[in-house]
């Protein structure tokens, strides 16, 4: 049997499991404790099964399914086998948590919640799998509205509602985006299948409608400016465990997708798309980061960190397109080595954090930074396992996040190569964003883990905060494990990114990187740049240790616990602590022009001072309610149409009848 | 990996350890001077340092373990700075382990945790320092970074053995580029180091302290070590420093007697630097707090305008 | 001529590289700057460079009629405007003037595109050009950009004035670095008109003042008729 065989059974559990959901749709104990963990099980199954495919060759497959002369093409190659893998992956961790966070009496019933769930896994593995549009693009409509159902479970919230629609929205618009771009791609041959797509050779200007049109469509879905405006209404609307699935799988999706289309499907590619692929992730980049540094909720915080996130892969793909475009394989398999490197760093370390929130959510009802704090006390496991997702977040290393940024500087260190003095300036530029991206996401990071677990409970109800179950706390353990492994075996990890590079641009890096030892990471020479991130833990951890014993001995280890001293200030309230508002100051006022903001400050002479400060996008008035305003317009001129009488209703046919007839006349 | 090369390592390291608190109290010393005043004695970081662990720690009733970890994670990273920067010799064998981004990401490291352990206790100084020092961190890293790759565009490589190497080895040349770094550099450092005109570690005025305000809650040993740390940051900062813009008299490999003159080299380059901290401290005031991102905004675009003039020089 | 040997000549080549990015670096410095007093400061260092720059060109391609302009430039910028402008704001009273229509960093940022633009421009240029200082060019052009920026976004008088004054250096280098310099007597031509210039502004900020009590330019708008 095919190894494509095998994760189409996997799927196919999937979708079993789903759907006997539906059968126990209100015993939340049988979901939580049954359902959920076979589907965890599966994931371990589809992840071993990727990592077969990643190493193997190419398998395709027709399933008879849909309309009677269109067959689902499937394939399985490198590409699509690797994000398998962090599909798999990363579903292990979220099902095992999921099982032990589902409670009774939340919107949706759970065996519902749980057919929706299994159906998102399932299109979302078997969107990778699609070999031709059609197949591609039912897969993608069922992944866009099972995650509109998940996220709408609590719908009796209208802000929630209105938080979906918006998604299904900008969602519907990346797919016309897309069915376009397929359309160009067949080249009027009338066969959908990607076989086809790849043997045209299109000129470039249809070539560049193509690329501009799936840039559209996938950006969409990965929430590129300036599409972004869904994704911090819909992940912190959503269940935790599926903001969880959103951020970290769903979103990559659309990154397969660019990468399939740019690379594989299209042929030659121009250097001006890396431009535009470059400029479009470092804004993208550079906004998420400044709004995520201003949030006052947390999962909004981390929505807006991964519009971050998510610029920083577009910027990786930009420099590996910008680096093929100039036939330079080694240089842009570096840079696409950083991207898909991100893309897994990124899937653990954010799936950690909004799983991590869905916790605090649970113990202490509350969303809101500025109604947290001192958390750690109460929830020890989901802090010190939320610690390793915002160390890796922040790009530190020795963890995951630093991995991937550093390959992507390398990367960027090596454009003075590039025949064209413009580009040659224009990089160090983009490198110096990319920068200040990571150390705005630091900021962020300290910013959000220190106002949630660090300090004082900020209101009373807080002490009763309760732990983990020990199912979330299973299901943090896989994902914090994976951050700390990525970051710790880089040598390992490249060597299952070579056979992506290979297929896509012709060239790896592993080979190289393998050269140079296991403990070693290192692109081109270790004369020329090297990191290795075992040694450098070895060696903090070393003196450390040292630090510790040898205090210890020459001096003593006393310690005594007193109340805080805070400079001899006798009243100390949790009050007093900085907020989330008062922590984002600094960059409400450093990068004032991004953001629209109202603020309403005290006199001094209120008798009830209030403070309130409200940031909006820009992005709101400048597109979004323009094109709103001119929809409804037109609508309302449309509307002038109906009069509620029958007698026009059938004037209106009739004398559309008339001018046919007289069309056809003439 | 040499014998050699192990020793000059730990040479190194022991070095930094033992020289960081006297390159502070140098620059203390000449601060003074400059000043008008009458200075402490040389040795007084360290008679500092002996006092602070022979007292016993007092710590908030509610602190976690992140407060009482961070001092240590803090001087573990020191330690790796002072031995990967490249003081005596360029054959070093952690240099492989850690790059200049990996460098710039150390520091990133213990600011980050040293941040947290301010916040853990949950005072209004202690959240107000941790938000004061990451305000100055996110522009002083990306600026120290644009200063590194500079460095590394000229040598072709982001190993820090290997830029001084490469710098030391060519025929003495002007690297516009270079300079405009350095300036750059000298910018950071003030602020990373929180030195006048960005910080005055010699106050506790609440209203402008950073450094200070983070460590507020810290006693004994746990100071001590933060203390000690920064002496080392201090020191990394200036040995990096050093190595980019005078890079002559580093040993290199195979040469284990050009260690010794190393060391000599390294003392007098110390000293000459530390007096120009000085004068730079006195002549200079301390700025209001939202002058400082203004500054270190000046210090990263001059560090991008390196870059810049590099591409355009080609050198 | 070259009497010290290839090295040396070469270090001095290099160095006018040196000078041009120390320009540049002055002019960033200037946008950056708020008070009068070290904007003065940082266009006397200016003219200081320009006329190290002038002076090295001159001895590098032997032409003597530079190290005339090295020493006018050194008289004119280093000397007297300086000084003229001390004076004018000690009679003015403006010594402490902040004043910027954008912030600074924003500025700052308008700057680092305008340096790629100048430099973008020169690249082409820069490689037909044989004389000893080829990449110069673009440093130049960047300079006179930067200091139009500087004129432009400066609120008070004095300011612009020595954004104008800063825009004549970079054009000043640019000629000596891209053609050897300027027929001398274009050069003395040049020098008068800057001096009876600063002249003529000196006079100007005093009317203004006078006239508004305030040497903020924005008062000039009242002048239009309606």
């Amino acid at each position: 049997m095919l190894l494509l065989d095998w994760i189409l059974i996997v799927v196919a559990g999937w979708l079993v499991l789903g759907f006997a959901g539906i059968g126990v749709l209100r015993n939340t104990a049988f979901v939580a404790r049954v359902l959920f963990p076979a589907g965890a099980a599966l994931g371990v199954a589809l992840a071993g099964l990727a990592l077969a495919g990643l190493l193997g060759t190419p398998e395709t497959a027709v399933l008879a399914l849909g309309l009677p002369d269109l067959p689902f093409h499937l394939r399985l190659d490198g590409l699509s086998a690797f994000f398998l893998l962090v599909i798999g992956a990363i579903s292990v961790g979220v099902s095992v948590f999921a099982a032990g966070y589902f409670r009774h009496g939340e919107g949706t019933p759970p065996g519902l919640m749980c057919l929706e769930y299994h159906l998102f896994l399932a299109s979302m593995a078997l969107v990778v799998l699609a070999d031709d549009a059609y197949a591609f693009m039912v897969m993608w409509e069922t992944m866009a509205l099972s995650s509109f159902f998940l996220v709408t479970a609590n719908h009796r919230v209208p802000a929630i509602r209105e938080a979906g629609f918006l998604y299904l929205l900008i969602a519907h618009i990346g797919a016309i985006g897309i069915l376009l771009c397929f359309g160009v791609l067949q080249a009027n041959t009338g066969d959908y299948t990607f076989a086809n797509m790849r043997a045209q050779s299109l000129s470039p200007l249809w070539a560049s409608v193509a690329f501009l049109l799936a840039t559209l469509g996938f950006g969409a879905k990965a929430g590129i400016l300036p599409l972004h405006v869904w994704l911090p209404e819909a992940h912190p609307a959503a269940p935790s465990p599926v903001s969880a699935l959103m951020s970290a799988v769903m979103l990559k999706t659309a990154i397969y997708g660019l990468l399939r289309v740019s690379f594989d499907l299209l042929g030659a590619q121009q250097w001006w798309w890396g431009v535009l692929l470059l400029a479009v992730g470092l804004a993208t980049a550079l906004y998420g980061v400044v709004f995520s540094a201003v949030q006052t909720d947390m999962k909004r915080l981390l929505a807006y960190s991964s519009i971050e996130n998510i610029g920083l892969l577009f910027v990786g793909i930009g420099l590996g397109v910008l680096f093929n475009a100039y036939g330079m394989k080694a240089l842009s398999a570096l840079a696409l080595t950083a991207a898909l490197y991100h893309v897994v760093g990124h899937a653990f370390f954010k799936s950690l954090l909004f799983l991590a929130t869905g916790s605090v959510l649970h113990a202490t009802g509350e969303r809101s930074l500025g109604k947290l704090g001192g958390l750690m006390r109460r929830m020890p496991w989901v802090a010190w396992l939320s610690l390793v997702g915002v160390l890796a977040s922040s790009g530190l290393p020795p963890f995951s996040g630093f991995v991937s940024e550093w390959l992507l500087l390398q990367s960027f260190l090596f454009t003075t190569g590039l025949p064209d003095s413009f580009l040659n300036m224009l990089v160090p530029v983009l490198a110096a964003g990319i920068a200040l991206v990571a150390a705005l996401a630091g900021y962020t990071m300290v910013k959000f883990y220190g106002v949630i677990f660090l300090g004082q409970p900020r209101e009373p109800k807080l002490a009763d905060a309760h732990p983990a179950s020990p199912l979330e706390r299973a299901g943090l353990v896989w994902l914090g494990a994976g951050c700390v492994l990525l970051g710790l075996f880089p040598v390992a990890a490249i060597g299952l990114i070579d056979p992506v590079t290979r297929l896509l641009v012709g060239g790896g890096i592993a080979e190289t990187v393998r050269a140079n030892g296991w403990l070693l990471l290192s692109p081109s020479s270790p004369d020329r740049a090297s990191y290795s991130p075992l040694v450098f833990l070895g060696v903090v951890s070393l003196a450390v240790l040292l630090a510790v014993v040898l205090v210890r001995k020459l001096y003593h280890g006393r310690l005594r616990r007193a109340p805080a001293w805070d400079c001899g200030y006798p009243a100390q309230t949790a009050r007093m602590q900085d907020t989330a508002e008062g922590f984002g100051q600094p960059i409400r006022q450093i990068f004032e022009p991004f953001f629209r903001m109202r603020r309403e400050l005290p006199s001094p002479f209120d008798a009830k001072p209030h403070y309130r400060v409200t940031i909006e996008d820009h992005f709101w008035h400048w597109l979004y309610l323009p094109v709103a305003r001119l929809t409804s317009g037109i609508a309302r001129g449309v509307g002038r149409l109906q009069q509620g009488r029958i007698a026009i209703y059938l004037l209106y046919s009739f004398v559309t009848l008339i001018v046919l007839l007289l069309v056809v006349k003439s | 990996m040499s014998i050699v090369g192990l020793f000059a390592q730990l040479l190194a390291i022991l070095l930094a350890l033992a020289l960081a608190p006297l390159l502070t109290g140098w620059v203390n010393q000449w601060r003074a001077w400059l000043q008008g005043r009458r200075a402490p004695g040389l040795l007084q970081p360290y008679r500092v340092l002996h006092k602070l662990f022979n007292k016993e720690s007092v710590v908030a009733e509610h602190a976690t373990s992140i407060f009482r970890v961070a001092p240590y994670i803090m001087f573990g990273c020191m330690a790796l700075a002072c031995g990967i920067a490249p003081t005596l010799s360029t054959d070093l064998p952690l240099a492989p382990a850690a790059d200049a981004i990996a460098l710039v990401g150390l520091f990133a490291l213990a600011r980050v945790f040293i941040s947290l352990a301010a916040m853990d206790i949950g005072t209004s100084f202690g959240t107000l320092g941790a938000r004061r020092e990451m305000l100055i961190g996110f522009l002083a890293e990306p600026a120290l970074l644009m200063v590194l790759f500079s460095a590394s565009l000229i040598t072709q490589s982001t190993s820090l053995a290997m830029i001084v190497e490469t710098l030391a080895h060519q025929p003495f040349a002007i690297y516009p580029s270079l300079a405009v770094a350095g300036v750059a550099f000298t910018m950071v450092s003030l602020a990373e180091n929180a030195r006048v005109p960005v910080d005055n570690p010699a106050t506790h005025l609440e209203l402008t302290m950073i450094h200070e305000a983070l460590i507020l809650e810290y006693s004994g040993r746990h100071l001590a070590l933060v203390e000690w740390a920064a002496s080392l940051k201090l020191f990394a900062y200036s040995c990096i420093g050093l190595a980019l813009f005078v890079p002559w008299g580093v040993a290199e490999a195979g040469t284990p007697v050009a260690i010794l003159f190393a060391i000599p080299m390294l003392v007098v380059k110390l000293a000459v630097g530390g007096v120009l901290l000085a004068l730079i401290e006195t002549i200079n005031a301390k700025m209001r707090l939202f002058r400082v991102p203004e500054f270190l905004a000046t210090a990263f675009l001059l560090a991008v305008i390196a870059l810049l003039v590099h591409v355009l020089l080609g050198a | 001529m070259c009497c010290w040997g290839p090295e040396v000549n070469s270090l001095l080549s290099q160095s006018i590289n040196l000078f041009a990015v120390v320009l540049l670096v002055l002019a960033f410095a200037m946008i950056a700057q708020r008070r009068i007093l070290t904007l003065i400061h940082l266009f006397t260092l200016q003219g200081a460079a320009l006329a190290a720059a002038t002076l090295i060109v001159g001895y590098l391609t032997g032409q003597h009629h530079l190290y005339f302009s090295a020493a006018l430039t050194f008289v004119l910028k280093v000397v007297l405007i300086p000084i003229l402008l001390h004076r004018v704001i000690l009679r003015l009273n403006v010594r402490w003037d902040v004043e910027t229509l954008f912030n600074i960093p924003t500025t700052m940022l308008i700057g680092i595109v305008l340096v790629i633009f100048a430099f973008n421009l020169a690249a082409p240029i820069a490689g037909l050009s044989t004389s000893i200082a080829r990449g110069t060019l673009g440093i130049a052009l960047a300079c006179v950009l930067l200091s139009f920026l500087m004129m432009i976004v400066r609120a008070k008088a004095v300011p612009q004035v020595i954004g104008f004054l800063s825009m004549e250096n970079g054009l000043f280098f640019a000629a000596t670095a891209a053609t050897s310099g300027m027929p001398m007597i274009v050069e003395l031509g040049i020098a008068f008109d800057v001096l009876v210039g600063i002249l003529i502004l000196g006079v100007f900020m005093f009317q203004i003042r006078e006239q508004f009590d305030s040497l903020d330019i924005r008062h000039l708008e009242k002048l239009k008729e309606d």
